[in-house]
């Protein structure tokens, strides 16, 4: 039958304290099935009565080897797969891959003014997208049960938005190498619009509901501190490095796209906790309405112009010349067959995904398809924060730590 | 280059005797294995690069020799820079030593580069595989391991898949 592999327990026996071996102390497994872990999360805790006292991680259920697949396709085929990383990112993702490729042939000047517009704005809505899902599970994991459905209702528009310029709710691939997939259509603006007027009443809504609810405030205050020193030691980003006093974010350090040109605040909180990690994430939604509001007046500005960069060695020719030019179906056969070379060397390019820094260490070799690509995912590294954050603190509020730090499981395991 | 980089890229040279290159504006040196912890050490200490971003591996088999770089994204919030360092390790089971000390984080980095490459970590006080299960055999992002072409296994010739595979241990 079927051989278990003996992993003694001597191999893990450093995890875990001495009381546990004298039985004072209790081993639990939660997960990898269970809701409050949002997804596919194991952990090994070793419990005091209901106290934490220590807690291990264990991932890895769900990697697709997205990594190796990517090394065997050519930098346009392997753009889609990058969707599935961070399902709740897929733009960043896209994003981060398309401008990573774009540094390494070198023709990240080159993009269209209204391809960064509407990257732009496409970006931010994820931002809310995905902190409309952190905050649904979160509420809902500390038994606010409302809160999770009006937030679904809410990311539905977005969806609807993203289905409207790709015909894809999730997996989008909208914004690739050299531009994007094709431009916005004509209800793009009034959609956009609808959405960005209706929305503020919305999260004065999840506000009303929770910032000042002494059922939730009870649940996070306090809980799950991370001090400012051990935020920088343990590389945290995004939210909760913001959540414990340092004013640091990508789009204002490292500017990429139009967000130099624009006017938007980085909420920052000092306190460290589930609370203030709360109230980060709630700001970030209204600073990223903002950002919207003023890239979508851009966009009328540069109605008419294109979306992808006049260099044709990487883009596909336009759908009217194929008709009547043989050269274009030439290129359009290479274009999508060979792809396009990018040469020997590595570069690294990094992005404010909604949950901290999503970077991409990309590889050329001079062939078409990358050597090595490696996403620093922000998931992954926040994650590591856990057993830091759980200790003392009872089973109940490790519930709510992991809702606050808010990994995506796809974005950790990769 | 910028100029705080320069300064620090200088200082480096002088100390360390490593080599630089420089691509699309992003600053690469190359450091040895036994150097790194000191390295790391420095720039932390010295020039507040405080923030190990990214630390991954590439895999330059049959082509190149030594076959690993260990790649090292390291970030400045002080004075908004990054430098990135690569460690070229020699043999098919190379090893250096870890920089868990100098910065926390590298932990699961370290984990992962080992499950993922095979490249041990001197000192590191829980190397264990991180993504794949613990009785994987091999390292996938090695370029000699073949991606995918594996025989499902189903009901009926579960035994004699099981029985073909390889394990460790034995």
């Amino acid at each position: 039958m079927l051989q278990q592999m003996e992993i003694t327990v001597d191999e893990l026996r450093h995890l875990f304290t001495e009381r546990a071996r004298a039985g004072e102390t209790m081993i639990l497994n939660m997960g990898p099935q269970h809701p409050s872990t949002h997804g596919v999360l194991r952990l090994m805790l070793e419990l005091d009565g209901e106290v934490v006292v220590n807690c291990v991680p264990d991932i890895g259920f769900l990697h697709t080897g997205v990594e190796k697949n990517m090394e065997a396709k050519n930098y346009i085929k392997a753009a889609v797969m990058v969707d599935r990383l961070d399902y709740l990112n897929t733009m960043g993702n896209n994003l981060v891959y398309a401008l990573a490729v774009e540094k390494l042939v070198g023709i990240q000047d080159q993009i269209p003014e209204r391809a960064l517009v509407i990257r732009t704005i496409l970006v931010e809505l994820q931002r809310i997208a995905s902190h409309l899902v952190w905050l649904g599970t979160h509420a809902l994991d500390l038994a606010a049960m409302s809160v999770f459905l009006y937030c679904f209702r809410e990311r539905e528009l977005i969806l609807e938005i993203f289905e409207l310029v790709s015909g894809q709710r999730m997996m989008t691939t909208y914004i690739r190498p050299g531009g994007l997939w094709r431009d916005v259509p004509e209800d793009f603006y009034d959609a956009v619009k609808q959405f960005i007027d209706y929305f503020p009443r919305r999260i004065d809504q999840y506000e009303a509901l929770l910032t000042d609810n002494p059922l939730f405030k009870q649940r996070t205050v306090g809980i799950g501190v991370l001090k400012k020193e051990d935020a920088i030691r343990w590389g945290a980003t995004g939210p909760v490095l913001r959540g414990s006093g340092i004013k640091y974010d990508i789009r204002k350090a490292r500017p990429y796209l139009i967000y130099d040109a624009l006017d938007f605040d980085i909420p920052v909180r000092e306190e460290g906790d589930v609370y203030a990690r709360y109230l980060v994430r709630m700001e970030e939604m209204r600073q990223s309405l903002k950002i919207v509001r003023q890239a979508l007046e851009w966009l009328k500005k540069t109605e008419g112009q294109p979306v992808r960069t006049p260099n044709r060695k990487f883009v596909p020719p336009p759908k009217s010349e194929l008709a009547h030019s043989m050269e274009a179906v030439i290129h359009h056969f290479k274009y999508w067959t060979e792809g396009f070379k990018a040469p020997k060397g590595a570069v690294y390019v990094a992005v404010e995904s909604p949950r901290g820094e999503l970077g991409v260490y990309l590889e050329g070799n001079g062939g078409p398809k990358p050597h090595r690509v490696h996403f620093r995912t922000p998931s992954f590294a926040n994650l590591q924060l856990l057993p830091l954050l759980a200790k003392g603190h009872m089973v109940a509020d490790l519930v709510a730590i992991i809702g606050s730090i808010d990994i995506v499981l796809g974005d950790v395991d990769r | 280059m910028e100029q705080y980089l320069e300064l620090v890229v200088n200082d480096l040279r002088e100390r360390f005797q490593v080599e630089v290159e420089t691509f699309r504006d992003e600053v690469s040196v190359f450091v040895r294995p036994e150097q790194i912890v000191e390295v790391c050490q420095t720039l932390r200490d010295e020039y507040n690069f405080d923030f190990l971003a990214d630390l991954t591996a590439v895999d330059y088999w049959p082509q190149q020799e030594p076959r690993f770089h260990v790649v090292y994204q390291l970030y400045s919030y002080l004075h908004n820079v990054s430098l990135r360092l690569r460690v070229p390790v020699q043999g098919e089971t190379p090893s250096l030593p870890t920089v868990e000390g100098v910065y926390p984080n590298a932990n699961w980095y370290e984990r992962e580069v080992w499950d993922m490459f095979g490249i041990h970590f001197d000192g590191h006080s829980d190397l264990r595989r991180i993504l794949m299960p613990f009785d994987w055999v091999g390292h996938p992002l090695r370029k000699d391991y073949p991606l995918g072409y594996e025989e499902p296994q189903y009901t009926f010739n579960f035994h004699d898949i099981e029985r073909k595979k390889r394990r460790p241990r034995e």
